[in-house]
């Protein structure tokens, strides 16, 4: 999932506080999906990440464009209220108790070689993986992912060359959201989530994004682990209920220290 | 400018006579947010320094005026400026951590808000200060221990807070230190390459403002009887103090008093209709549209654009 946040941030440097809910919806589409279509959500999550591309672009379309160039801090207030709207407009909805969604996959478990591993994170993990190298090739090897990343660099000199900026900044937008999308529907199964999942998911995501570093996908993959990693230590070593503040602390530490991030080539 | 002022202050200092005990209740509450508002919007409309977190002062504050109260008996008319020097001591490592690694924009609301975080775990776990329960206190009704048996103490404190922190960002505005903060917000480089120690003025704006947050945070405590660490701590906390000064006018002086006066009624009215009819978070979904739609076509706030169009018609003969 921030990978998803890394392509919008790293190509429009729009903050995206609505991240996380975002998240929460691709979950309940894919609950939804598997309580009236019985789709379990290894498959379901195509559906998410294609309605989230569709929310991403909406939203990016109808509301990011117009102040694409406004200071930072319109587009995190903007961001703000749509996370409100978002996560509420779930909770309206679907209710404020935790769900989860059954698949089959999850409840099993397999020996791989001398370890005893669940098959749906097995599945996740893997999952994430390809999207992840997909994500890669098409920012590298395709004609549109090559536009996006040289609209990062430099959106004028990108429109000089003759991109049509405004299509590659919604349809980033877009991918990231599917991204989102495809994350949440993907750990639904192993992860009990409710409305109020969102702001969490998002916090957690600047988290990863700013440890691994702003715009870098291999900052963001090498990121996520880092603070999953971290954070299951201190619930080892700490208590259960500490681990946030490790990663929080980690958080403050490398903004102090390392504004751009681990992977990060620009300072801020 | 100024009679207007003062008939609007005497209106409100009679009004709870004549109001029912919800309207007064409702009064409250705006003049409370409005307070928060306008705490911010020392540091935040003023000086421009976006502060996600101020959350963690409201929490600072009330914890520690509840925990001196609860545990030494100390009165909370004490405790509550202990609340608020404890706060202001957090802004200052937050701010002084922030500003003097330059941390700007986004960064430095991701700092804040970790701050805010960190302040919410540390609440939820440790066990002298209730856990994630949160803190309680015992109703006496005794006003030297900051507890009213009538709604119309608590109305009055909370005018008379927000007269302060309305009379401090006056002067604060009406000084030199008001056009450095301007400064600051327009332009940073610009603002220190005339000569404005930014760092100090930015730290200073964040003590007061986090103080006076701070001396907030004991109202709330002892106003609720009660502090949970994810209702004051968490970030929907922040979210409602930020709210009112931006979409009232961030930077002017009754932009967030304006700004509470649309949204407090706006959100109370909001929750209690749709909550009747089971449907929660309706009134943060009319945040939310308000807070896009005030991004999109009225980004500097309400009070400036009332402000124009008021004078353009008294401009007319």
């Amino acid at each position: 999932m921030a990978v998803g946040l890394t392509l919008i941030f790293g190509v429009m440097r729009v903050i995206n506080f609505a991240h996380g809910d975002m998240m929460v919806w691709g979950m309940y589409i894919a609950l939804l999906l598997s309580r009236r279509a019985g789709l379990d959500p290894y498959v379901g999550f195509v559906i998410s990440a294609v309605a989230l591309f569709a929310l991403g672009l909406a939203v990016q379309r109808g509301l990011v464009q117009r102040i694409v160039d406004a200071p930072h801090e319109m587009q995190i207030l903007l961001m703000l209220g749509v996370a409100l709207v978002l996560e509420n407009a779930a909770l309206m909805a679907f209710g404020p108790e935790p769900e989860r969604v059954r698949s089959p996959l999850a409840a099993s478990t397999i020996w791989l070689g001398p370890v005893f591993v669940d098959v749906g994170r097995l599945v996740t993990f893997g999952v994430a993986v390809l999207l992840t190298l997909l994500l890669w090739l098409f920012l590298f090897r395709t004609d549109l992912g090559r536009a996006i990343r040289a609209a990062a660099d430099n959106p004028y000199g990108a429109l000089v060359i003759g991109t049509d900026v405004r299509r590659v900044y919604a349809t980033a937008f877009g991918i990231g959201a599917a991204c989102v999308g495809a994350a949440g529907a993907l750990v639904s199964p192993l992860l009990p989530f409710q409305p109020a999942t969102g702001l969490s998911l998002s916090i957690t995501s600047f988290n990863i994004v700013i440890i691994g570093g702003m715009g870098s996908l291999l900052g963001a993959f090498i990121g996520g682990l880092l603070v999953s990693v971290a954070e299951s230590l201190g619930a080892v070593f700490l208590a259960p209920s500490l681990k946030e503040l490790v990663s929080f602390s980690l958080l403050i530490l490398i903004l102090l220290f390392r504004p751009a991030g681990l992977f990060g080539k620009r300072a801020p | 400018m100024r009679w207007g002022g003062l008939a609007a202050l005497l209106v409100l200092l009679a009004l709870p006579a004549v109001l029912s005990s919800y309207a007064v209740t409702i009064f409250i509450l705006i003049f409370f947010y409005a307070y928060l508002g306008q705490a911010w919007n020392i540091v935040g409309g003023y000086a421009g320094q976006l502060s996600a977190g101020h959350a963690a002062f409201v929490g600072v504050g009330g914890y520690t005026a509840a925990m001196l109260s609860n545990e030494l008996g100390l009165t909370p008319w004490v405790g509550m400026f202990a609340g608020a020097a404890l706060a202001a001591v957090l802004g200052g490592v937050i701010g002084y951590l922030g500003f003097r690694f330059g941390l700007r924009g986004f960064y430095f609301v991701l700092l804040t808000v970790a701050f805010a975080e960190v302040g919410r775990i540390a609440a939820s776990n440790i066990d002298a200060l209730g856990g994630a329960l949160g803190l309680y206190i015992t109703f006496t009704g005794d006003p030297r221990q900051f507890q009213f048996q009538d709604n119309r103490a608590y109305y009055y404190i909370a005018l008379a807070l927000l007269l302060l922190a309305t009379g401090v960002a006056w002067a604060i505005e009406r000084r030199r230190f008001g056009a450095y903060l301007a400064a600051i917000r327009e332009d940073e480089g610009a603002a220190e390459a005339l000569g404005v120690d930014t760092l100090r003025y930015k730290l200073l704006a964040m003590l007061v403002s986090s103080f006076l947050t701070g001396l907030g945070g004991t109202f709330y405590a002892f106003y609720l009887f009660s502090l949970q660490p994810n209702a004051v701590f968490g970030i929907p906390m922040s979210v409602e103090i930020i709210l009112r000064p931006i979409v009232g006018g961030a930077g002017t002086l009754l932009g967030p008093i304006l700004g509470s006066f649309i949204l407090t009624p706006l959100g109370e009215l909001s929750r209690f209709y749709f909550g009747q009819s089971g449907l929660y978070g309706a009134h943060l979904i009319a945040y939310g549209l308000l807070l896009i739609g005030v991004v999109l076509f009225l980004p500097e706030g309400a009070y400036p654009r009332l402000a124009r169009a008021l004078a353009r018609r008294r401009a007319r003969p």
